[in-house]
């Protein structure tokens, strides 16, 4: 009875883990977080359960990210390679078309698809639409084995980052049409990742925010990568920055 | 001291004030009666500021109060609070990202919460001399040692998830700007085959390397000169470079958060207890155990015994001096006890220069054949570069001042003949760093000193020391908490090599 009381009340004795654990909101440039929030992190700085909770939640979330994501290697035994690359593309709610065919595998808005995909056997895929799903770093190792794929969508990927792109290079050959945009994680590093990507015909960098200068890196890109189409719509390209001309209309 | 003059200045400004209000003239009064109303008192005026001092006053008696009170850290003897515990678990000596990367997975395996005490002792918390924020900040997989290829992969993983690991609550996510670029090493005909032979263990172990003949190397990069070049060896994933600035930082901040005490001073000696052994045949050893490490304070001579059952080694190009402390080569020639440990710092220049029409996004870190390298930094045009100088040409290590004529005579013309467009750069910058360089065969130091048992080292990484960081750390970690490797096993980089001197060389080194 004592000890959960006792942790309970308990504070953080190292005042270090509470200088480094509270954050002053005013250096941020974003405004002050919600109530519920901050008064969960005035919560987390004096007892330790509740900052355990908080762990437990953030590990949770990843682990169940990473189980979607794994390798699916039991449906790949039983179906194949190319029926389990399928398969993963619907359990994440994609859509993707198979070569040779012009049908569009897809999940309706439950999360729910037909099975009429496992009657193409050794079938590989030619196009994946990935569009706003949760794949990531390891669950491309599920689609690595697709060598004829021709068109892959990770727009608005929250989980795509600059690894990723770096992995990509197993579609060297293939992949002729990347959709990249709107992808919160990829910042200017990764974009030199796509360099192996020497058959890209049409790339869409549009509205990403990790990039710092949009014009100067666009321009890189299309010295880079000379044969492919760089699409890039999204970004503020105006010469003068904001605060320059309020100074200019009060002086 | 600050905030006592600021009081006197309040004060001094109220007074003012005061003053000259009374000094406002009375219509009623003559004007020759008007200096008669000047205060003619020179002290404070107490009643203006009592209020707000009142404030001030009771912070001051409440803290009195709580200090008087049993179970507060007030002693009338002052401490200087600077100090390092007087006893703890472990302490690393080195506060760069190998030591912090220890110190982080040792509490990462600590198992309960508090189980391990371990403190950091860096003697520059500036950082202006350390190896590990004036490097280049590179990583590759291409070595030929099975080793050092782990080491990077399992580092290139931990960066890749450094948010799972180094994330602290309510902190900004880390961002080591990792430019995924690749290495591309060239090699002459000469060298050919050694590149193929690291090809094939490279990717037997795991790492995303190709092969280029001159002519795919011409297609890809046609900005390079590929006349006397005979294969290159690109890698495709996992390689590149990033902050190292970053990264110390990030680890840092993780281990103080997990309860890492950072000390700020100079280890200047051990306590240690002896026992002598003999061996088998005849030879008298003397096996030391640390008890205590002596640490000076900055600029001071005050210095603190720290108990402990443990140290590490994490000074890099300053190890060989700790060891020193400890007589590990100050014994006669021939026996274990002779045997110096073969750390010693090397100086290494980098250059930072502008070329308008360089390589653009895609340029790797490029090693050439002659041991010039480059790469890009940032998008502007600027690119650094540097050389390992030949032997016997080494510069002294007394400063880090820069060699500018190194540049001009070993560095440009290699850079001009490898990319014709480097023919027109202008040189922006240049800093200099310390090697912690294994005279021996340049690759990490990793265990136990035969003669001193409880002193791990991790030192002597000779350029790798940032790229191996992460997974030197945990292998530490795992070395001393579990008494073994277990995720990359690195007992051949241990003591025996320097005891026996059989080198573990490396086939080709930058």
């Amino acid at each position: 009875m004592s000890a959960p009381l006792v942790s309970l009340l308990g504070c953080c004795q190292r005042s270090s883990r509470l200088l480094v654990a509270r954050r002053p909101w005013s250096s941020s440039p974003v405004s002050s977080p919600p109530m519920h929030t901050r008064l969960l992190l005035f919560l987390t700085q004096r007892f330790y359960d509740v900052e355990m909770l908080l762990r437990w939640k953030s590990r949770m979330k990843r682990r169940g990210l990473q189980k979607k994501n794994a390798y699916y290697s039991y449906t790949q035994g039983l179906y194949g390679a190319d029926i389990a690359a399928a398969y993963y593309v619907l359990c994440l709610r994609g859509g993707f078309r198979f070569v040779g065919q012009s049908e569009w595998f897809r999940v309706d808005r439950k999360g729910k698809f037909k099975w009429d995909f496992l009657s193409y056997k050794d079938t590989p895929l030619e196009e994946a639409d990935m569009s706003y799903t949760i794949i990531n770093y390891i669950g491309l190792s599920n689609l690595e084995g697709q060598k004829s794929l021709r068109t892959l969508s990770l727009r608005g990927c929250s989980e795509v980052d600059d690894w990723f792109l770096a992995r990509l290079h197993v579609f060297q050959d293939s992949l002729k049409d990347l959709d990249i945009s709107h992808c919160p994680r990829i910042t200017t590093g990764g974009l030199a990742a796509l360099r192996n990507l020497k058959g890209l015909r049409r790339l869409d960098v549009s509205a990403l925010p990790g990039i710092s200068t949009p014009g100067l890196v666009i321009i890189l890109l299309e010295e880079m990568l000379p044969h492919c189409e760089v699409i890039a719509s999204g970004y503020d390209h105006s010469l003068e920055p904001e605060g320059v001309d309020e100074e200019r209309s009060q002086g | 001291m600050s905030t006592w003059r600021s009081l006197c200045a309040n004060v001094r400004t109220l007074r003012v004030l005061l003053t000259f209000r009374r000094v406002a003239p009375d219509p009623r009064r003559p004007c020759g009666l008007v200096a008669s109303r000047r205060s003619l008192s020179t002290g404070t005026p107490l009643r203006n500021d009592f209020f707000k001092d009142l404030e001030a006053k009771l912070a001051a008696t409440r803290k009195k109060a709580r200090d008087a009170l049993p179970g507060s850290a007030w002693s009338p003897l002052h401490i200087n609070p600077n100090l390092p515990p007087e006893r703890t678990d472990i302490v690393i000596v080195g506060g760069g990202v190998v030591g912090w990367a220890v110190a982080y997975w040792l509490k990462k395996k600590e198992g309960i919460r508090g189980g391990l005490k371990v403190v950091v002792v860096e003697k520059d918390t500036t950082y202006s001399r350390a190896s590990t924020v004036l490097s280049a900040g590179g990583i590759r997989q291409q070595f030929s040692l099975l080793e050092n290829i782990s080491l990077s992969m399992a580092s290139a993983d931990f960066l890749r998830n450094i948010n799972e690991h180094l994330g602290v609550l309510n902190e900004d996510p880390v961002d080591v700007q990792f430019n995924q670029a690749g290495y591309l090493l060239l090699a002459s005909d000469k060298a050919a085959h050694i590149m193929e032979d690291n090809y094939h263990t490279q990717r037997a172990a795991g790492a995303q390397v190709s092969l280029l003949s001159p002519t795919q190397l011409k297609e890809t990069f046609p900005w390079m000169n590929t006349e006397d070049v005979a294969l290159a060896s690109y890698g495709v994933e996992n390689e590149g470079w990033f902050d190292p600035w970053t990264l110390l930082n990030a680890l840092r901040r993780k281990a103080i958060s997990m309860g890492v005490v950072q000390c700020c001073g100079e280890v200047t000696g051990f306590k240690y207890s002896s026992n002598e052994v003999m061996t088998e045949d005849g030879q008298r050893l003397e096996l030391r155990r640390i008890k205590s490490v002596q640490v000076q304070m900055p600029n001071s001579l005050e210095f603190q015994p720290v108990e402990c059952a443990v140290a590490v080694n994490a000074a890099g190009a300053f190890s060989a001096k700790l060891a020193h402390m400890l007589g590990a080569g100050l014994g006669p020639e021939d026996t274990l006890a002779g045997i110096p440990i073969p750390v010693e710092p090397r100086k290494r220049f980098i250059y930072v220069f502008h070329c308008p029409d360089g390589p653009g996004l895609d340029t790797p870190f490029l090693v050439d054949q002659s041991g010039v390298y480059f790469r890009r930094e940032g998008f502007g045009g600027n690119y650094i570069a540097g050389r390992s100088p030949d032997q016997g040409e080494e510069p002294d290590v007394a400063n880090l001042d820069v060699d500018h004529q190194f540049f001009q005579d070993k560095i440009w013309p290699e850079l001009a003949h490898r990319v014709p467009a480097f023919e027109k750069l202008k040189v922006t910058s240049a800093w200099a760093g310390y090697y912690d360089y294994n005279t021996l065969d340049q690759n990490g130091i990793v265990g136990t000193h035969p003669l001193v048992s409880n002193m791990y080292f991790a030192t002597g990484f000779s350029g790798h020391g940032l790229q191996h960081s992460p997974a030197v750390g945990r292998a530490v970690a795992e070395l001393i908490l579990d008494g073994g490797f277990s995720t990359v096993d690195l007992s051949r980089l241990g003591f025996r090599r320097i005891a026996d001197r059989e080198p573990v060389l490396e086939r080709n080194i930058v």
